[in-house]
């Protein structure tokens, strides 16, 4: 009676999704993934100049932490880039892909930059960085609100919509670049008020990045209780999950959708003030470098929690200051970090997979439980 | 005036009609690949490279084999851009990675890679040529019909071109036609719109994928290519390509992910981009503005189309949403 | 019967973990022959029909096609053994044509031509009766219209045998009538046709025999010549269980809520309720019985605030202001303003219900959070509830912090039913709030209920087994395509009643009356 052949067509492993992980082991697979990365690095850096896998690492460190000065730039780098990923995370916290921070930050520095030219010598300095904090923030949200409207009202993609409002922030910056340069013509604008100093923002305890990196550290506590403990971070952590779950509650989603991107705005334009008005007092198209991009990674990798953010915001500036000191001392390029920094970046990616899903061997009967 | 104008605009398009290609059969099968921009740099800086080393290995400039300066180039380019498409297919498809952040991580990686060799190349190979100038290699890639420009403007609009700016036009049409007219084409969009409903009609879902995203970061690297050997006439300056990736997929929204619409869309893209230069009288801090006009563009179209909502120009109903067929 | 069988179930079986959903089944359809199955929702049809065409594999039992034994492990199998099986949800590509559609999977070889393709959808179309436009887009399509795609989709990839699952429960009346009279075509053209249904009155309009499922069980197989309505539902129903639970006489009953000839139509223009009227009483429980899908989803809804009403009223008796207010086109936020302390138990436990991710002292605010004029949350009275309900609903959980999706069915209900119940409602809606739980779980969740109805909550519970909504409510309202089709009072009422109510589609007789 029994059948020919009763083979399961089913093949040797399969995927399933894990119901949970314990975090140790979590970070036990984030951690390997790292490690591996870095050891992938060191790799490609020995082939490139022929030096030792140690020194490679000792080169970047020193690169990163050799002197105080590199010390100071790294810190100012990493609040910066732990400016954007905080901007960026409400957003994505709601499942809007907010990959316009880019833009949103020069559109910010662009109204810094205005205030501190075209007032720089009509009010007590004081009283200008009070209306340059205000324009940048004012500027900053609204880049971030126009795709946010369109999403609301007619659901419009909105990856793709920030990401066009990106290159209409930057040629408008070049607009003004020219238009404000000095000398005229130059297409540079130059130190801003180099002698007046107006706008500038203050040192504090006699650093120039101090009051940045306190200001970040601020923004990163606020984003985290926000977050957390707010009704409104609860209203955003609900329509990201379920929009169901949301109208069942009668929350209002377009309104919510609307409130996080002025904020997530907002707080980028804060990311354009402190770079226009706190460390380079000028404004060029590329004043951004890349950290809207970048920050979209950090937040990410962080699990869009503010706090594990200074974290993956460290390790990525960490690796671009070392490989930007290993391309000098061997006379390389420059862009050497980007191919570090992607590099760590696909292994980061790729271990997740290991943490949400976990590979089965067949022949377990359906109601066995993996652990 | 007129006709170079056009000229021009075409030969600014061309990399654009590569690379929106390449992101378009990509995006058909639900991979929404923001690593294009890279993608791009490497296929051009791959190219390079292939050339740079045979350049390098010849004993004068002028015993270059035309078949091979250009046969090595392509090669290596398709190479370079067909590693960058498994490395995302494998993340996305095989490891279900966030697409965004897996395209813009193969975006930091790729322009760092191409500005990385394009800086470095003589230095990793310690040859005494002052910069990469791949003039001769440059010189293979740009001939053009030898009766092209004895045809006066008409020659100079349609036949002024070297075989790479042809190429993608048929790349283009050809896609047209696979997409619409074809099994493959018919498959790939149905796992694209609906992978569930592609799946229990018997279609490899991930196969579908793997291909289309690794055929798509081919054609799409070409563009790079093109841009290095043909308009920058063999010179690699780094960050010279610039944001002409993301001009690319702007291109695809604005042909509502139909190939062949692209081909003229590339065109007008190109026209938008130079077109400063054509009006007299523009300050150049006007030149800025102007430049904005394709991205202008692409937002408006993009607004009506969701406006709009007819359903054929829409994106591929599962764009960026990984597909995973749950165990019953 | 000379001919061999077109398909033969041999004591097949098949279990799920520990649920069997088919137990030792055994039955034949010949070629040139209608067969159903018949049985209640859960009778494990589906199952049974899934294991021929290759979605399933059958643990213990033997399918024999044209009298030969085989094995069927994919629907690429079935396919080579020209099975075909109509599933409930299309799978359909909605901006594709039919014809594409049609052609996706046909896994024809040769040259790509569309329009040559639509010429045999058209010819198949015409050979049985079917009117479509091989060219038109699904999402043009009406849901008929995509059930025909389906049932070409099949004929294109000359299936002989076609199963159907349920294919009039998304139809009109005259549209079943028009997909009867091509399967009868079909079935005079020599193709073996099973239709899967609850619905007797099409049983016995349509098929030559019927086989009967109960429970996973099979019950028998009549000849539909020599049967009645009667004798199926009792083979359907089967015999009274009683499950002794404690039902106490409504105290001091009022009209609580009034839902007078309300309507709803679907974004695609589909009728989901038509001129409903009943009244929810305080401390009764009023039963909703009806196949899934007749609209009790809906009905639910849009007295929550979540469905927009084409017309008709739903009134609010509020106990202590005594005013009536009209909850119509209200969003759920302005119903908790108005004072309505409505409380709703989604039949989407972690889709609308809850939040998976979220752990259960963050799912306790979800009703509660907006409380105070703070920015603030303030966690420290969910917490409490959360504890409190672990603690009185015996919520298996590691603790109050566990993401509430890592929970089993049962725990993730009581979390649900004990947050809804914690806001003290004046109404209680509940839409299958024991599917897919053990029997204790179960049973809680039945006293729960009981309890909110001895406080005088009016307590509106959708259900699928009639036993229980039997010797539960007070009163059963059955609802059939969107149409109440009878309120009994549940005392008196027998499953035989309900049953043929659940299963009168009013097609016919609505006209008449309207």
């Amino acid at each position: 009676m029994s059948m020919p052949e009763k083979s399961r067509r089913e093949p040797k492993f399969h995927i399933v999704k894990r119901s949970s992980i314990v975090w140790w082991k979590a970070w036990l697979v984030r951690v390997a993934a790292v490690a591996a990365a870095l050891v992938v690095c060191a790799l490609i850096t020995v082939v490139l100049t022929g030096k030792n896998p140690i020194g490679v690492y000792a080169t970047m460190i020193d690169g990163a932490l050799g002197t105080k000065r590199r010390v100071w730039s790294l810190l100012q780098n990493v609040a910066m880039l732990l400016c954007v990923s905080l901007a960026v995370t409400p957003a994505f916290k709601m499942r809007f892909w907010n990959i316009g921070a880019e833009g949103q930050v020069l559109a910010g520095g662009l109204a810094t930059a205005a205030c501190m030219i075209l007032l720089g010598n009509r009010m007590p300095s004081s009283l200008l960085i009070v209306v340059m904090a205000a324009a940048s923030i004012a500027a900053g949200a609204l880049w971030a609100v126009i795709p946010a409207l369109f999403r609301a009202r007619w659901n419009t993609n909105e990856t793709l919509f920030t990401l066009m409002m990106n290159y209409i922030a930057i040629q408008l910056v070049s607009f003004f670049t020219y238009k404000w340069s000095v000398p005229k013509g130059s297409g540079q604008i130059g130190v801003i008020n180099r002698e007046t100093k107006a706008g500038w923002l203050p040192a504090v305890f006699g650093s120039d990045y101090l009051l940045n990196i306190l200001i970040v550290a601020g923004l990163t506590v606020f984003l985290y209780v926000y977050l957390r403990y707010s009704k409104h971070g609860y209203e955003i952590e609900v329509v990201g999950e379920s929009e169901n779950t949301a109208r069942y509650i009668g929350i209002n989603v377009k309104k919510v959708i609307v409130r996080t991107m002025l904020l997530s705005g907002a707080i980028c334009g804060i990311a354009g003030l402190l770079l226009v008005g706190g460390t380079d007092h000028t404004i060029t198209r590329d004043i951004a470098a890349g950290r809207g991009f970048t920050a979209i990674m950090v937040s990410w990798l962080a699990k869009f929690n503010p706090l594990y953010m200074i974290l993956t915001s460290f390790l990525i500036v960490f690796l671009q200051k070392g490989a930007v000191e290993i391309s000098t001392i061997f006379g390389l390029n420059d862009s050497f970090s980007d191919i570090l920094t992607g590099i760590i970046i696909f292994f980061i990616i790729g271990s997740e997979f290991f943490i949400s899903y976990s590979i089965r061997r067949s022949g377990l009967k359906k109601g066995e439980k993996a652990a | 005036m007129i006709a170079a104008f056009i000229q021009r605009a075409v030969v600014q398009g061309i990399p654009l009609l590569f690379g929106s290609t390449g992101e378009i059969i990509t995006e058909k099968s639900g991979n929404l690949n923001l690593g294009i921009p890279g993608i791009m740099y490497v296929g051009g800086i791959s190219g390079v490279i292939g050339a740079f080393l045979y350049e390098h290995s010849l004993p004068s400039p002028e015993s270059i084999n035309p078949f091979l300066a250009v046969a090595i180039p392509m090669l290596s380019c398709v190479l370079g851009s067909l590693l960058m498409g498994l490395l995302y297919a494998f993340l996305t498809v095989t490891l279900r990675a966030n697409q965004n952040v897996t395209g813009l991580a193969l975006t930091t990686f790729g322009t760092g890679f191409g500005n990385f060799f394009g800086g470095s190349l003589i230095k990793l190979v310690k040859t005494d040529m002052p910069s990469i100038s791949l003039t001769a290699t440059s010189g293979c890639f740009r001939q053009t019909l030898p009766f092209a420009d004895k045809l006066g403007w008409f020659g100079d609009i349609f036949l002024s071109y070297s075989f790479l700016a042809y190429l993608a036009v048929i790349l283009a049409l050809v896609s047209s036609f696979v997409l619409n007219h074809t099994w493959v084409g018919l498959r790939l969009r149905a796992v694209g719109e609906d992978p569930t409903t592609a799946d229990a009609a018997g279609i490899s879902v991930g196969r579908y994928k793997y291909f289309a995203t690794c055929i798509g970061s081919v054609i799409a690297g070409m563009g790079g290519l093109y841009y290095v050997m043909d308009y920058a006439c063999g010179v690699w300056s780094n960050d010279g390509f610039g944001d002409r990736g993301w001009l690319a997929i702007a291109l695809v929204i604005f042909a509502v992910w139909k190939p062949n619409m692209s081909i003229l869309g590339s065109i007008l893209f190109g026209g938008l981009f130079i077109v400063h230069n054509y009006i007299q009288s523009l300050g150049v801090s006007i030149q800025e503005i102007f430049k904005m006009l394709p991205y202008v563009v692409t937002i408006i179209v993009l607004v009506i189309v969701s406006m709009r909502k007819r359903r054929e120009s829409q994106p591929p109903a599962h764009l960026g949403l990984p597909y995973f067929r749950e165990e019953r | 019967m000379g001919a061999t069988a077109a398909v033969e179930l041999r004591h097949i079986t098949k279990t799920f973990g520990s649920v069997v959903a088919n137990k030792d089944v055994s039955l034949t359809v010949n070629r040139g022959e209608i067969l159903s199955v018949l049985g209640e929702n859960g009778s494990g049809k589906t199952t049974l029909m899934n294991m021929i065409s290759g979605i399933y594999f059958p643990d213990d039992g033997q399918i024999l096609i044209d009298g030969k034994e085989v094995v069927i492990r994919s629907p690429k199998d079935a396919f080579d053994f020209k099975i075909g099986m109509i599933y409930q949800h299309f799978k359909l590509v909605d901006v594709f044509s039919a014809a594409e559609n049609i052609v996706l999977g046909s896994g024809e070889k040769g040259r790509f031509n569309i329009r040559r393709s639509a010429k045999r959808v058209k010819e198949i179309s015409e050979q049985y009766g079917f009117e479509i436009d091989p060219m038109k887009k699904i999402y043009e399509m009406s849901v008929s219209e995509k059930q025909t795609v389906e049932i070409i989709k099949v004929l294109y990839r000359g299936a002989d045998i076609l199963i159907l699952d349920e294919p009039t429960a998304v139809l009109t009346p005259q549209e079943t009538q028009k997909l009867f009279r091509v399967l009868r075509r079909m079935r005079d053209d020599g193709k073996a046709i099973i239709i899967i249904t609850h619905k007797l009155h099409e049983v016995l309009s349509l098929s030559d025999r019927v086989s009967v499922l109960r429970k996973g069980e099979y019950v028998g197989t009549v000849m539909t010549a020599e049967t009645n309505e009667a004798e199926l539902t009792e083979m359907m129903v089967g015999k009274k269980i009683s499950l002794n639970i404690d039902r106490g006489e409504p105290k001091d009953p009022e009209d609580r809520l009034v839902v007078d000839h309300v309507n709803c139509v679907s974004r695609d223009g589909v009728q989901l309720l038509s001129d409903v009227s009943f009244t929810a009483r305080s401390g009764e429980i009023l039963g909703i019985a009806g196949i899934a899908g007749s609209g009790q989803r809906e009905l639910l809804e849009a007295i929550a605030g979540l469905q927009h009403l084409e017309n008709g009223e739903i009134l609010y008796r509020n106990p202590q202001t005594g005013s009536t207010d009209n909850l119509r086109d209200k969003t759920p936020l302005q119903i908790r303003e108005l004072g309505v302390r409505l409380s709703f138990v989604p039949e989407d436990r972690l889709g609308m219900g809850l939040v998976g991710n979220m752990d259960i002292v963050d799912n306790m605010m979800l009703r509660s959070y907006r409380k105070g004029k703070s920015f603030f949350l303030e966690r420290k009275e969910p917490k409490g509830l959360a504890d409190r309900i672990i603690e009185q609903l015996e919520v298996v959980t590691p603790d109050v912090n566990t993401p509430v999706r890592r929970l089993s069915g049962g725990n993730v209900q009581k979390v649900l039913v004990g947050r809804e119940i914690a806001a003290s409602p004046t109404v209680l809606m509940a839409a299958y709030p024991v599917r897919g739980l053990d029997i204790n779980s179960s049973y809680l969740i039945y006293n729960l209920l009981n309890q909110q109805k001895e406080k005088g909550v009016a307590v509106i519970f959708v259900g699928e087994d009639l036993d229980v909504l039997l010797e539960l409510c007070d009163r059963i309202l059955v609802i059939g395509s969107g149409q109440v089709t009878g309120i009994l009072d549940a005392r008196s009422a027998t499953k035989e009643q309900i049953g043929l109510l659940m299963t009168k589609t009013n097609g016919g007789d609505a006209c008449e009356h309207a």
